[in-house]
């Protein structure tokens, strides 16, 4: 697509856009570190509750030990988060023109 | 059956996995204050989230228990055909919004929807989108938090009110503290909360049922019979579950409904203007497709399931209305345990869908109705705290909508006739605005109106009983089309009679005029081919396709 210039331009949008440059967005933490850590304690729970599940709860589960399968598969879940964000860190942001002070 | 029919036997543990819920997800809207400093941050995230996290909160914002209660409830009424709401009525409009819109939306740094009608067109059809926008989210809120109370009432014995007012302060608390940010970390994390309740719904009933082939087998011996089976075999005629022709699937649902909510309903398009960047902007709805062609494998399954295992499932009023599928598996087939962890993916898709709408309202209100009529010219601080409150103010009222939506049989259907009302109009303008440079400010103005008149009249009528339709849906396919239709009408006649506008005045906002820039912004690693938008897109359209082919 061409690239001849700047879109147009309002007042209102230049007016928040001037603001972009006091952005604390930076600050914002990784939300991976909250899905890993969830999903970790869900699945201890729920596969501690499979493990001591009584033949009247797999019964119901149709023969399926479902609450110890799906514990460790949380559990797996969780782990799995947490470690791609320790392999891959969120990217400090990239300085550009809108935010040279963050 | 009793009174107490739907109640779950929750046990301590199951509450205690509730109860983590509740705290992370506040927590979630504690941290995230700290992110905040100006209303860019409040609303908008501050332009700063990566694809993968606007990807999944962008299905995650349109996962609410509306969604998920209502497909189940359409697979065990309608079938299989109930894959359509996916596969064509939604996949291919978030890959266009991905590839053709996004440059436009994301380009011009509008702060929303509404907005790019007023730089595109003129200062009354944005207030009118505003105004209407900012109802839909309300009404559209209330019918979620409807649809919350109902269930916690039926399944955890919660009166109406204690769940509605649980509920909406949960909601309220993390989007006035932690913003668009707090509603969206919050939204990827519901979407995996979510999956994690209904994927033992789906594997048990799969077992009791006798896998894939026991499911199709008995799905024949019931009332949908072989038609219930096959997406599009019968729709030659309109002699199907879904009573509707392929006509009516491809461009009333495929075309007109479908893009008329994906592209311009702001509730879903504000989560990839927070993205970081134009690629990512761009693949936030893309990447969301992706999940969106599989989700029919917990809700629509788990309805054929409810259809095949619940003895008298389909009644009129009571335990044994469509909508209690899911909830009735819950209660047949989950322990405590993992029934806790469907419980709260209950809550927690009803708690997606809300603060989506929330959060679509609340920058609406602040940025295109405060500031641009009301009190312009103050402080960023002012405006953030002006969102702040109408956040508030956005959940009070959807407490009160809440019980509007008590009048509706199928709380899916009530919802697309509202879509039909707001959203093909307004598609048709976008569409028409942004890629017709000549259509002018009026002709935006009137196309919107008259077409948000046409299908509200239509459906009042049929309400009044004055127009008649087989169906709810097949009035909002016609609702749709003939807004549509209206709208484009209006822009080619109203057109060459009225001044257009300047090109320097449209350029990023009109296709041809340039002023987009697809690469400027760019990270190093979102050159490389497997995040290019256009690839993205067309490998999901495919896969739509292809997932037809098993259940044609």
């Amino acid at each position: 697509m061409s690239n001849d210039g700047q879109p147009a331009q309002d007042p209102l949008i230049d007016e928040t856009q001037e603001e972009q440059r006091r952005s604390a967005a930076a600050r914002l933490f990784d939300i991976r570190r909250v899905i890993g850590g969830l999903f970790v304690a869900y699945g201890i729970i729920v596969t501690l509750i499979g493990i001591f599940d009584s033949r009247a709860e797999i019964d119901k589960a149709e023969g399926v030990r479902i609450n110890l399968w799906a514990g460790l598969a949380m559990l797996v879940f969780g782990l799995l988060m947490l470690l791609w964000q320790w392999l891959r860190p969120a990217e400090p942001p990239t300085p550009n023109e809108h935010q040279p002070g963050a | 059956m009793d009174g107490d029919g739907l109640r779950l036997n929750m046990n301590g543990l199951d509450y205690l996995i509730l109860a983590l819920y509740f705290v992370t997800v506040l927590g979630v809207g504690f941290a995230a204050r700290r992110a905040i400093r100006t209303s860019v941050d409040f609303f908008l995230s501050g332009r700063s989230l990566p694809a993968w996290v606007t990807g999944l909160a962008f299905v995650s914002a349109n996962l609410g228990a509306l969604e998920i209660i209502g497909m189940a409830a359409n697979g065990a009424q309608y079938g299989v055909m109930t894959v359509h709401y996916y596969w064509i009525g939604a996949v291919p409009a978030m890959v266009f919004l991905g590839i053709v819109m996004m440059p436009f939306y994301y380009g011009s740094k509008v702060r929303s929807v509404p907005e790019y009608l007023r730089l595109r067109f003129n200062r009354p059809t944005h207030l009118l989108n505003a105004l209407s926008f900012a109802v839909a989210q309300v009404l559209i809120a209330g019918v979620n938090l409807y649809a919350l109370a109902l269930v916690m009432q039926a399944l955890l014995g919660w009166p109406l009110w204690t769940a509605i007012v649980v509920g909406a302060a949960i909601v309220l608390a993390y989007i006035t503290i932690g913003g668009l940010s707090g509603a969206i970390y919050n939204e990827v994390l519901q979407f995996f909360v979510i999956l994690a309740g209904l994927i033992p719904v789906t594997v048990i009933g799969l077992v009791k049922v006798g896998g894939w082939n026991g499911l199709m087998d008995a799905v024949a011996d019931t009332k949908l019979g072989e038609a219930g089976l096959h997406a599009w075999q019968d729709t030659g005629s309109t002699a199907n579950p879904l009573g509707a022709h392929w006509i009516g699937i491809v461009f009333g649902l495929g075309f007109v409904l479908s893009f008329g909510y994906w592209t311009t309903n702001f509730a879903e398009v504000q989560r990839a203007l927070s993205a970081k960047n134009m690629s990512a902007a761009r693949r936030t709805p893309i990447i969301a497709a992706y999940p969106k062609l599989f989700i029919p494998l917990v809700t629509v399954i788990p309805g054929l399931v409810a259809l095949v295992t619940v003895k008298g499932l389909g009644a009129e009023s009571g335990d044994l209305q469509y909508n209690n599928a899911i909830p009735l598996l819950m209660r047949d087939l989950l322990p405590n345990g993992v029934l806790g962890v469907a419980v709260t993916g209950l809550l927690a898709s009803f708690m997606a869908g809300m603060a989506a709408n929330v959060s679509g309202f609340n920058t609406v209100f602040t940025y295109d109705i405060w500031q641009a009529y009301i009190r312009r010219d103050r402080s960023d601080e002012y405006y953030l705290r002006v969102g702040r409150w109408a956040t508030v103010a956005a959940v009070v009222i959807g407490i009160g909508t809440a019980f509007i939506a008590a009048g509706f049989s199928n709380i899916m259907n009530y919802i697309q006739a509202l879509f039909s009302v707001f959203n093909a109009p307004l598609f048709a303008t976008f569409i028409i605005g942004m890629f017709w440079k000549r259509m002018t400010a009026l002709a935006g103005f009137w196309s919107l109106l008259l077409g948000t008149l046409v299908s509200l009249s239509l459906y009042l009528l049929y309400k009044g009983g004055v127009v008649d339709f087989n169906s709810d849906l097949e009035e909002s396919f016609w609702g749709a089309g003939l807004a549509f239709a209206t709208a484009v009408v209006v822009a080619a006649i109203i057109t060459p009679l009225t001044s257009p506008k300047r090109d320097e005045e449209l350029r990023g906002l009109v296709y041809g005029m340039g002023g987009v820039d697809l690469k400027g912004d760019v990270l190093a690693g979102d050159a490389v081919w497997y995040r290019s938008p256009v690839l993205l897109g067309l490998i999901a359209v495919a896969l739509a396709a292809l997932f037809y082919i098993p259940v044609f």
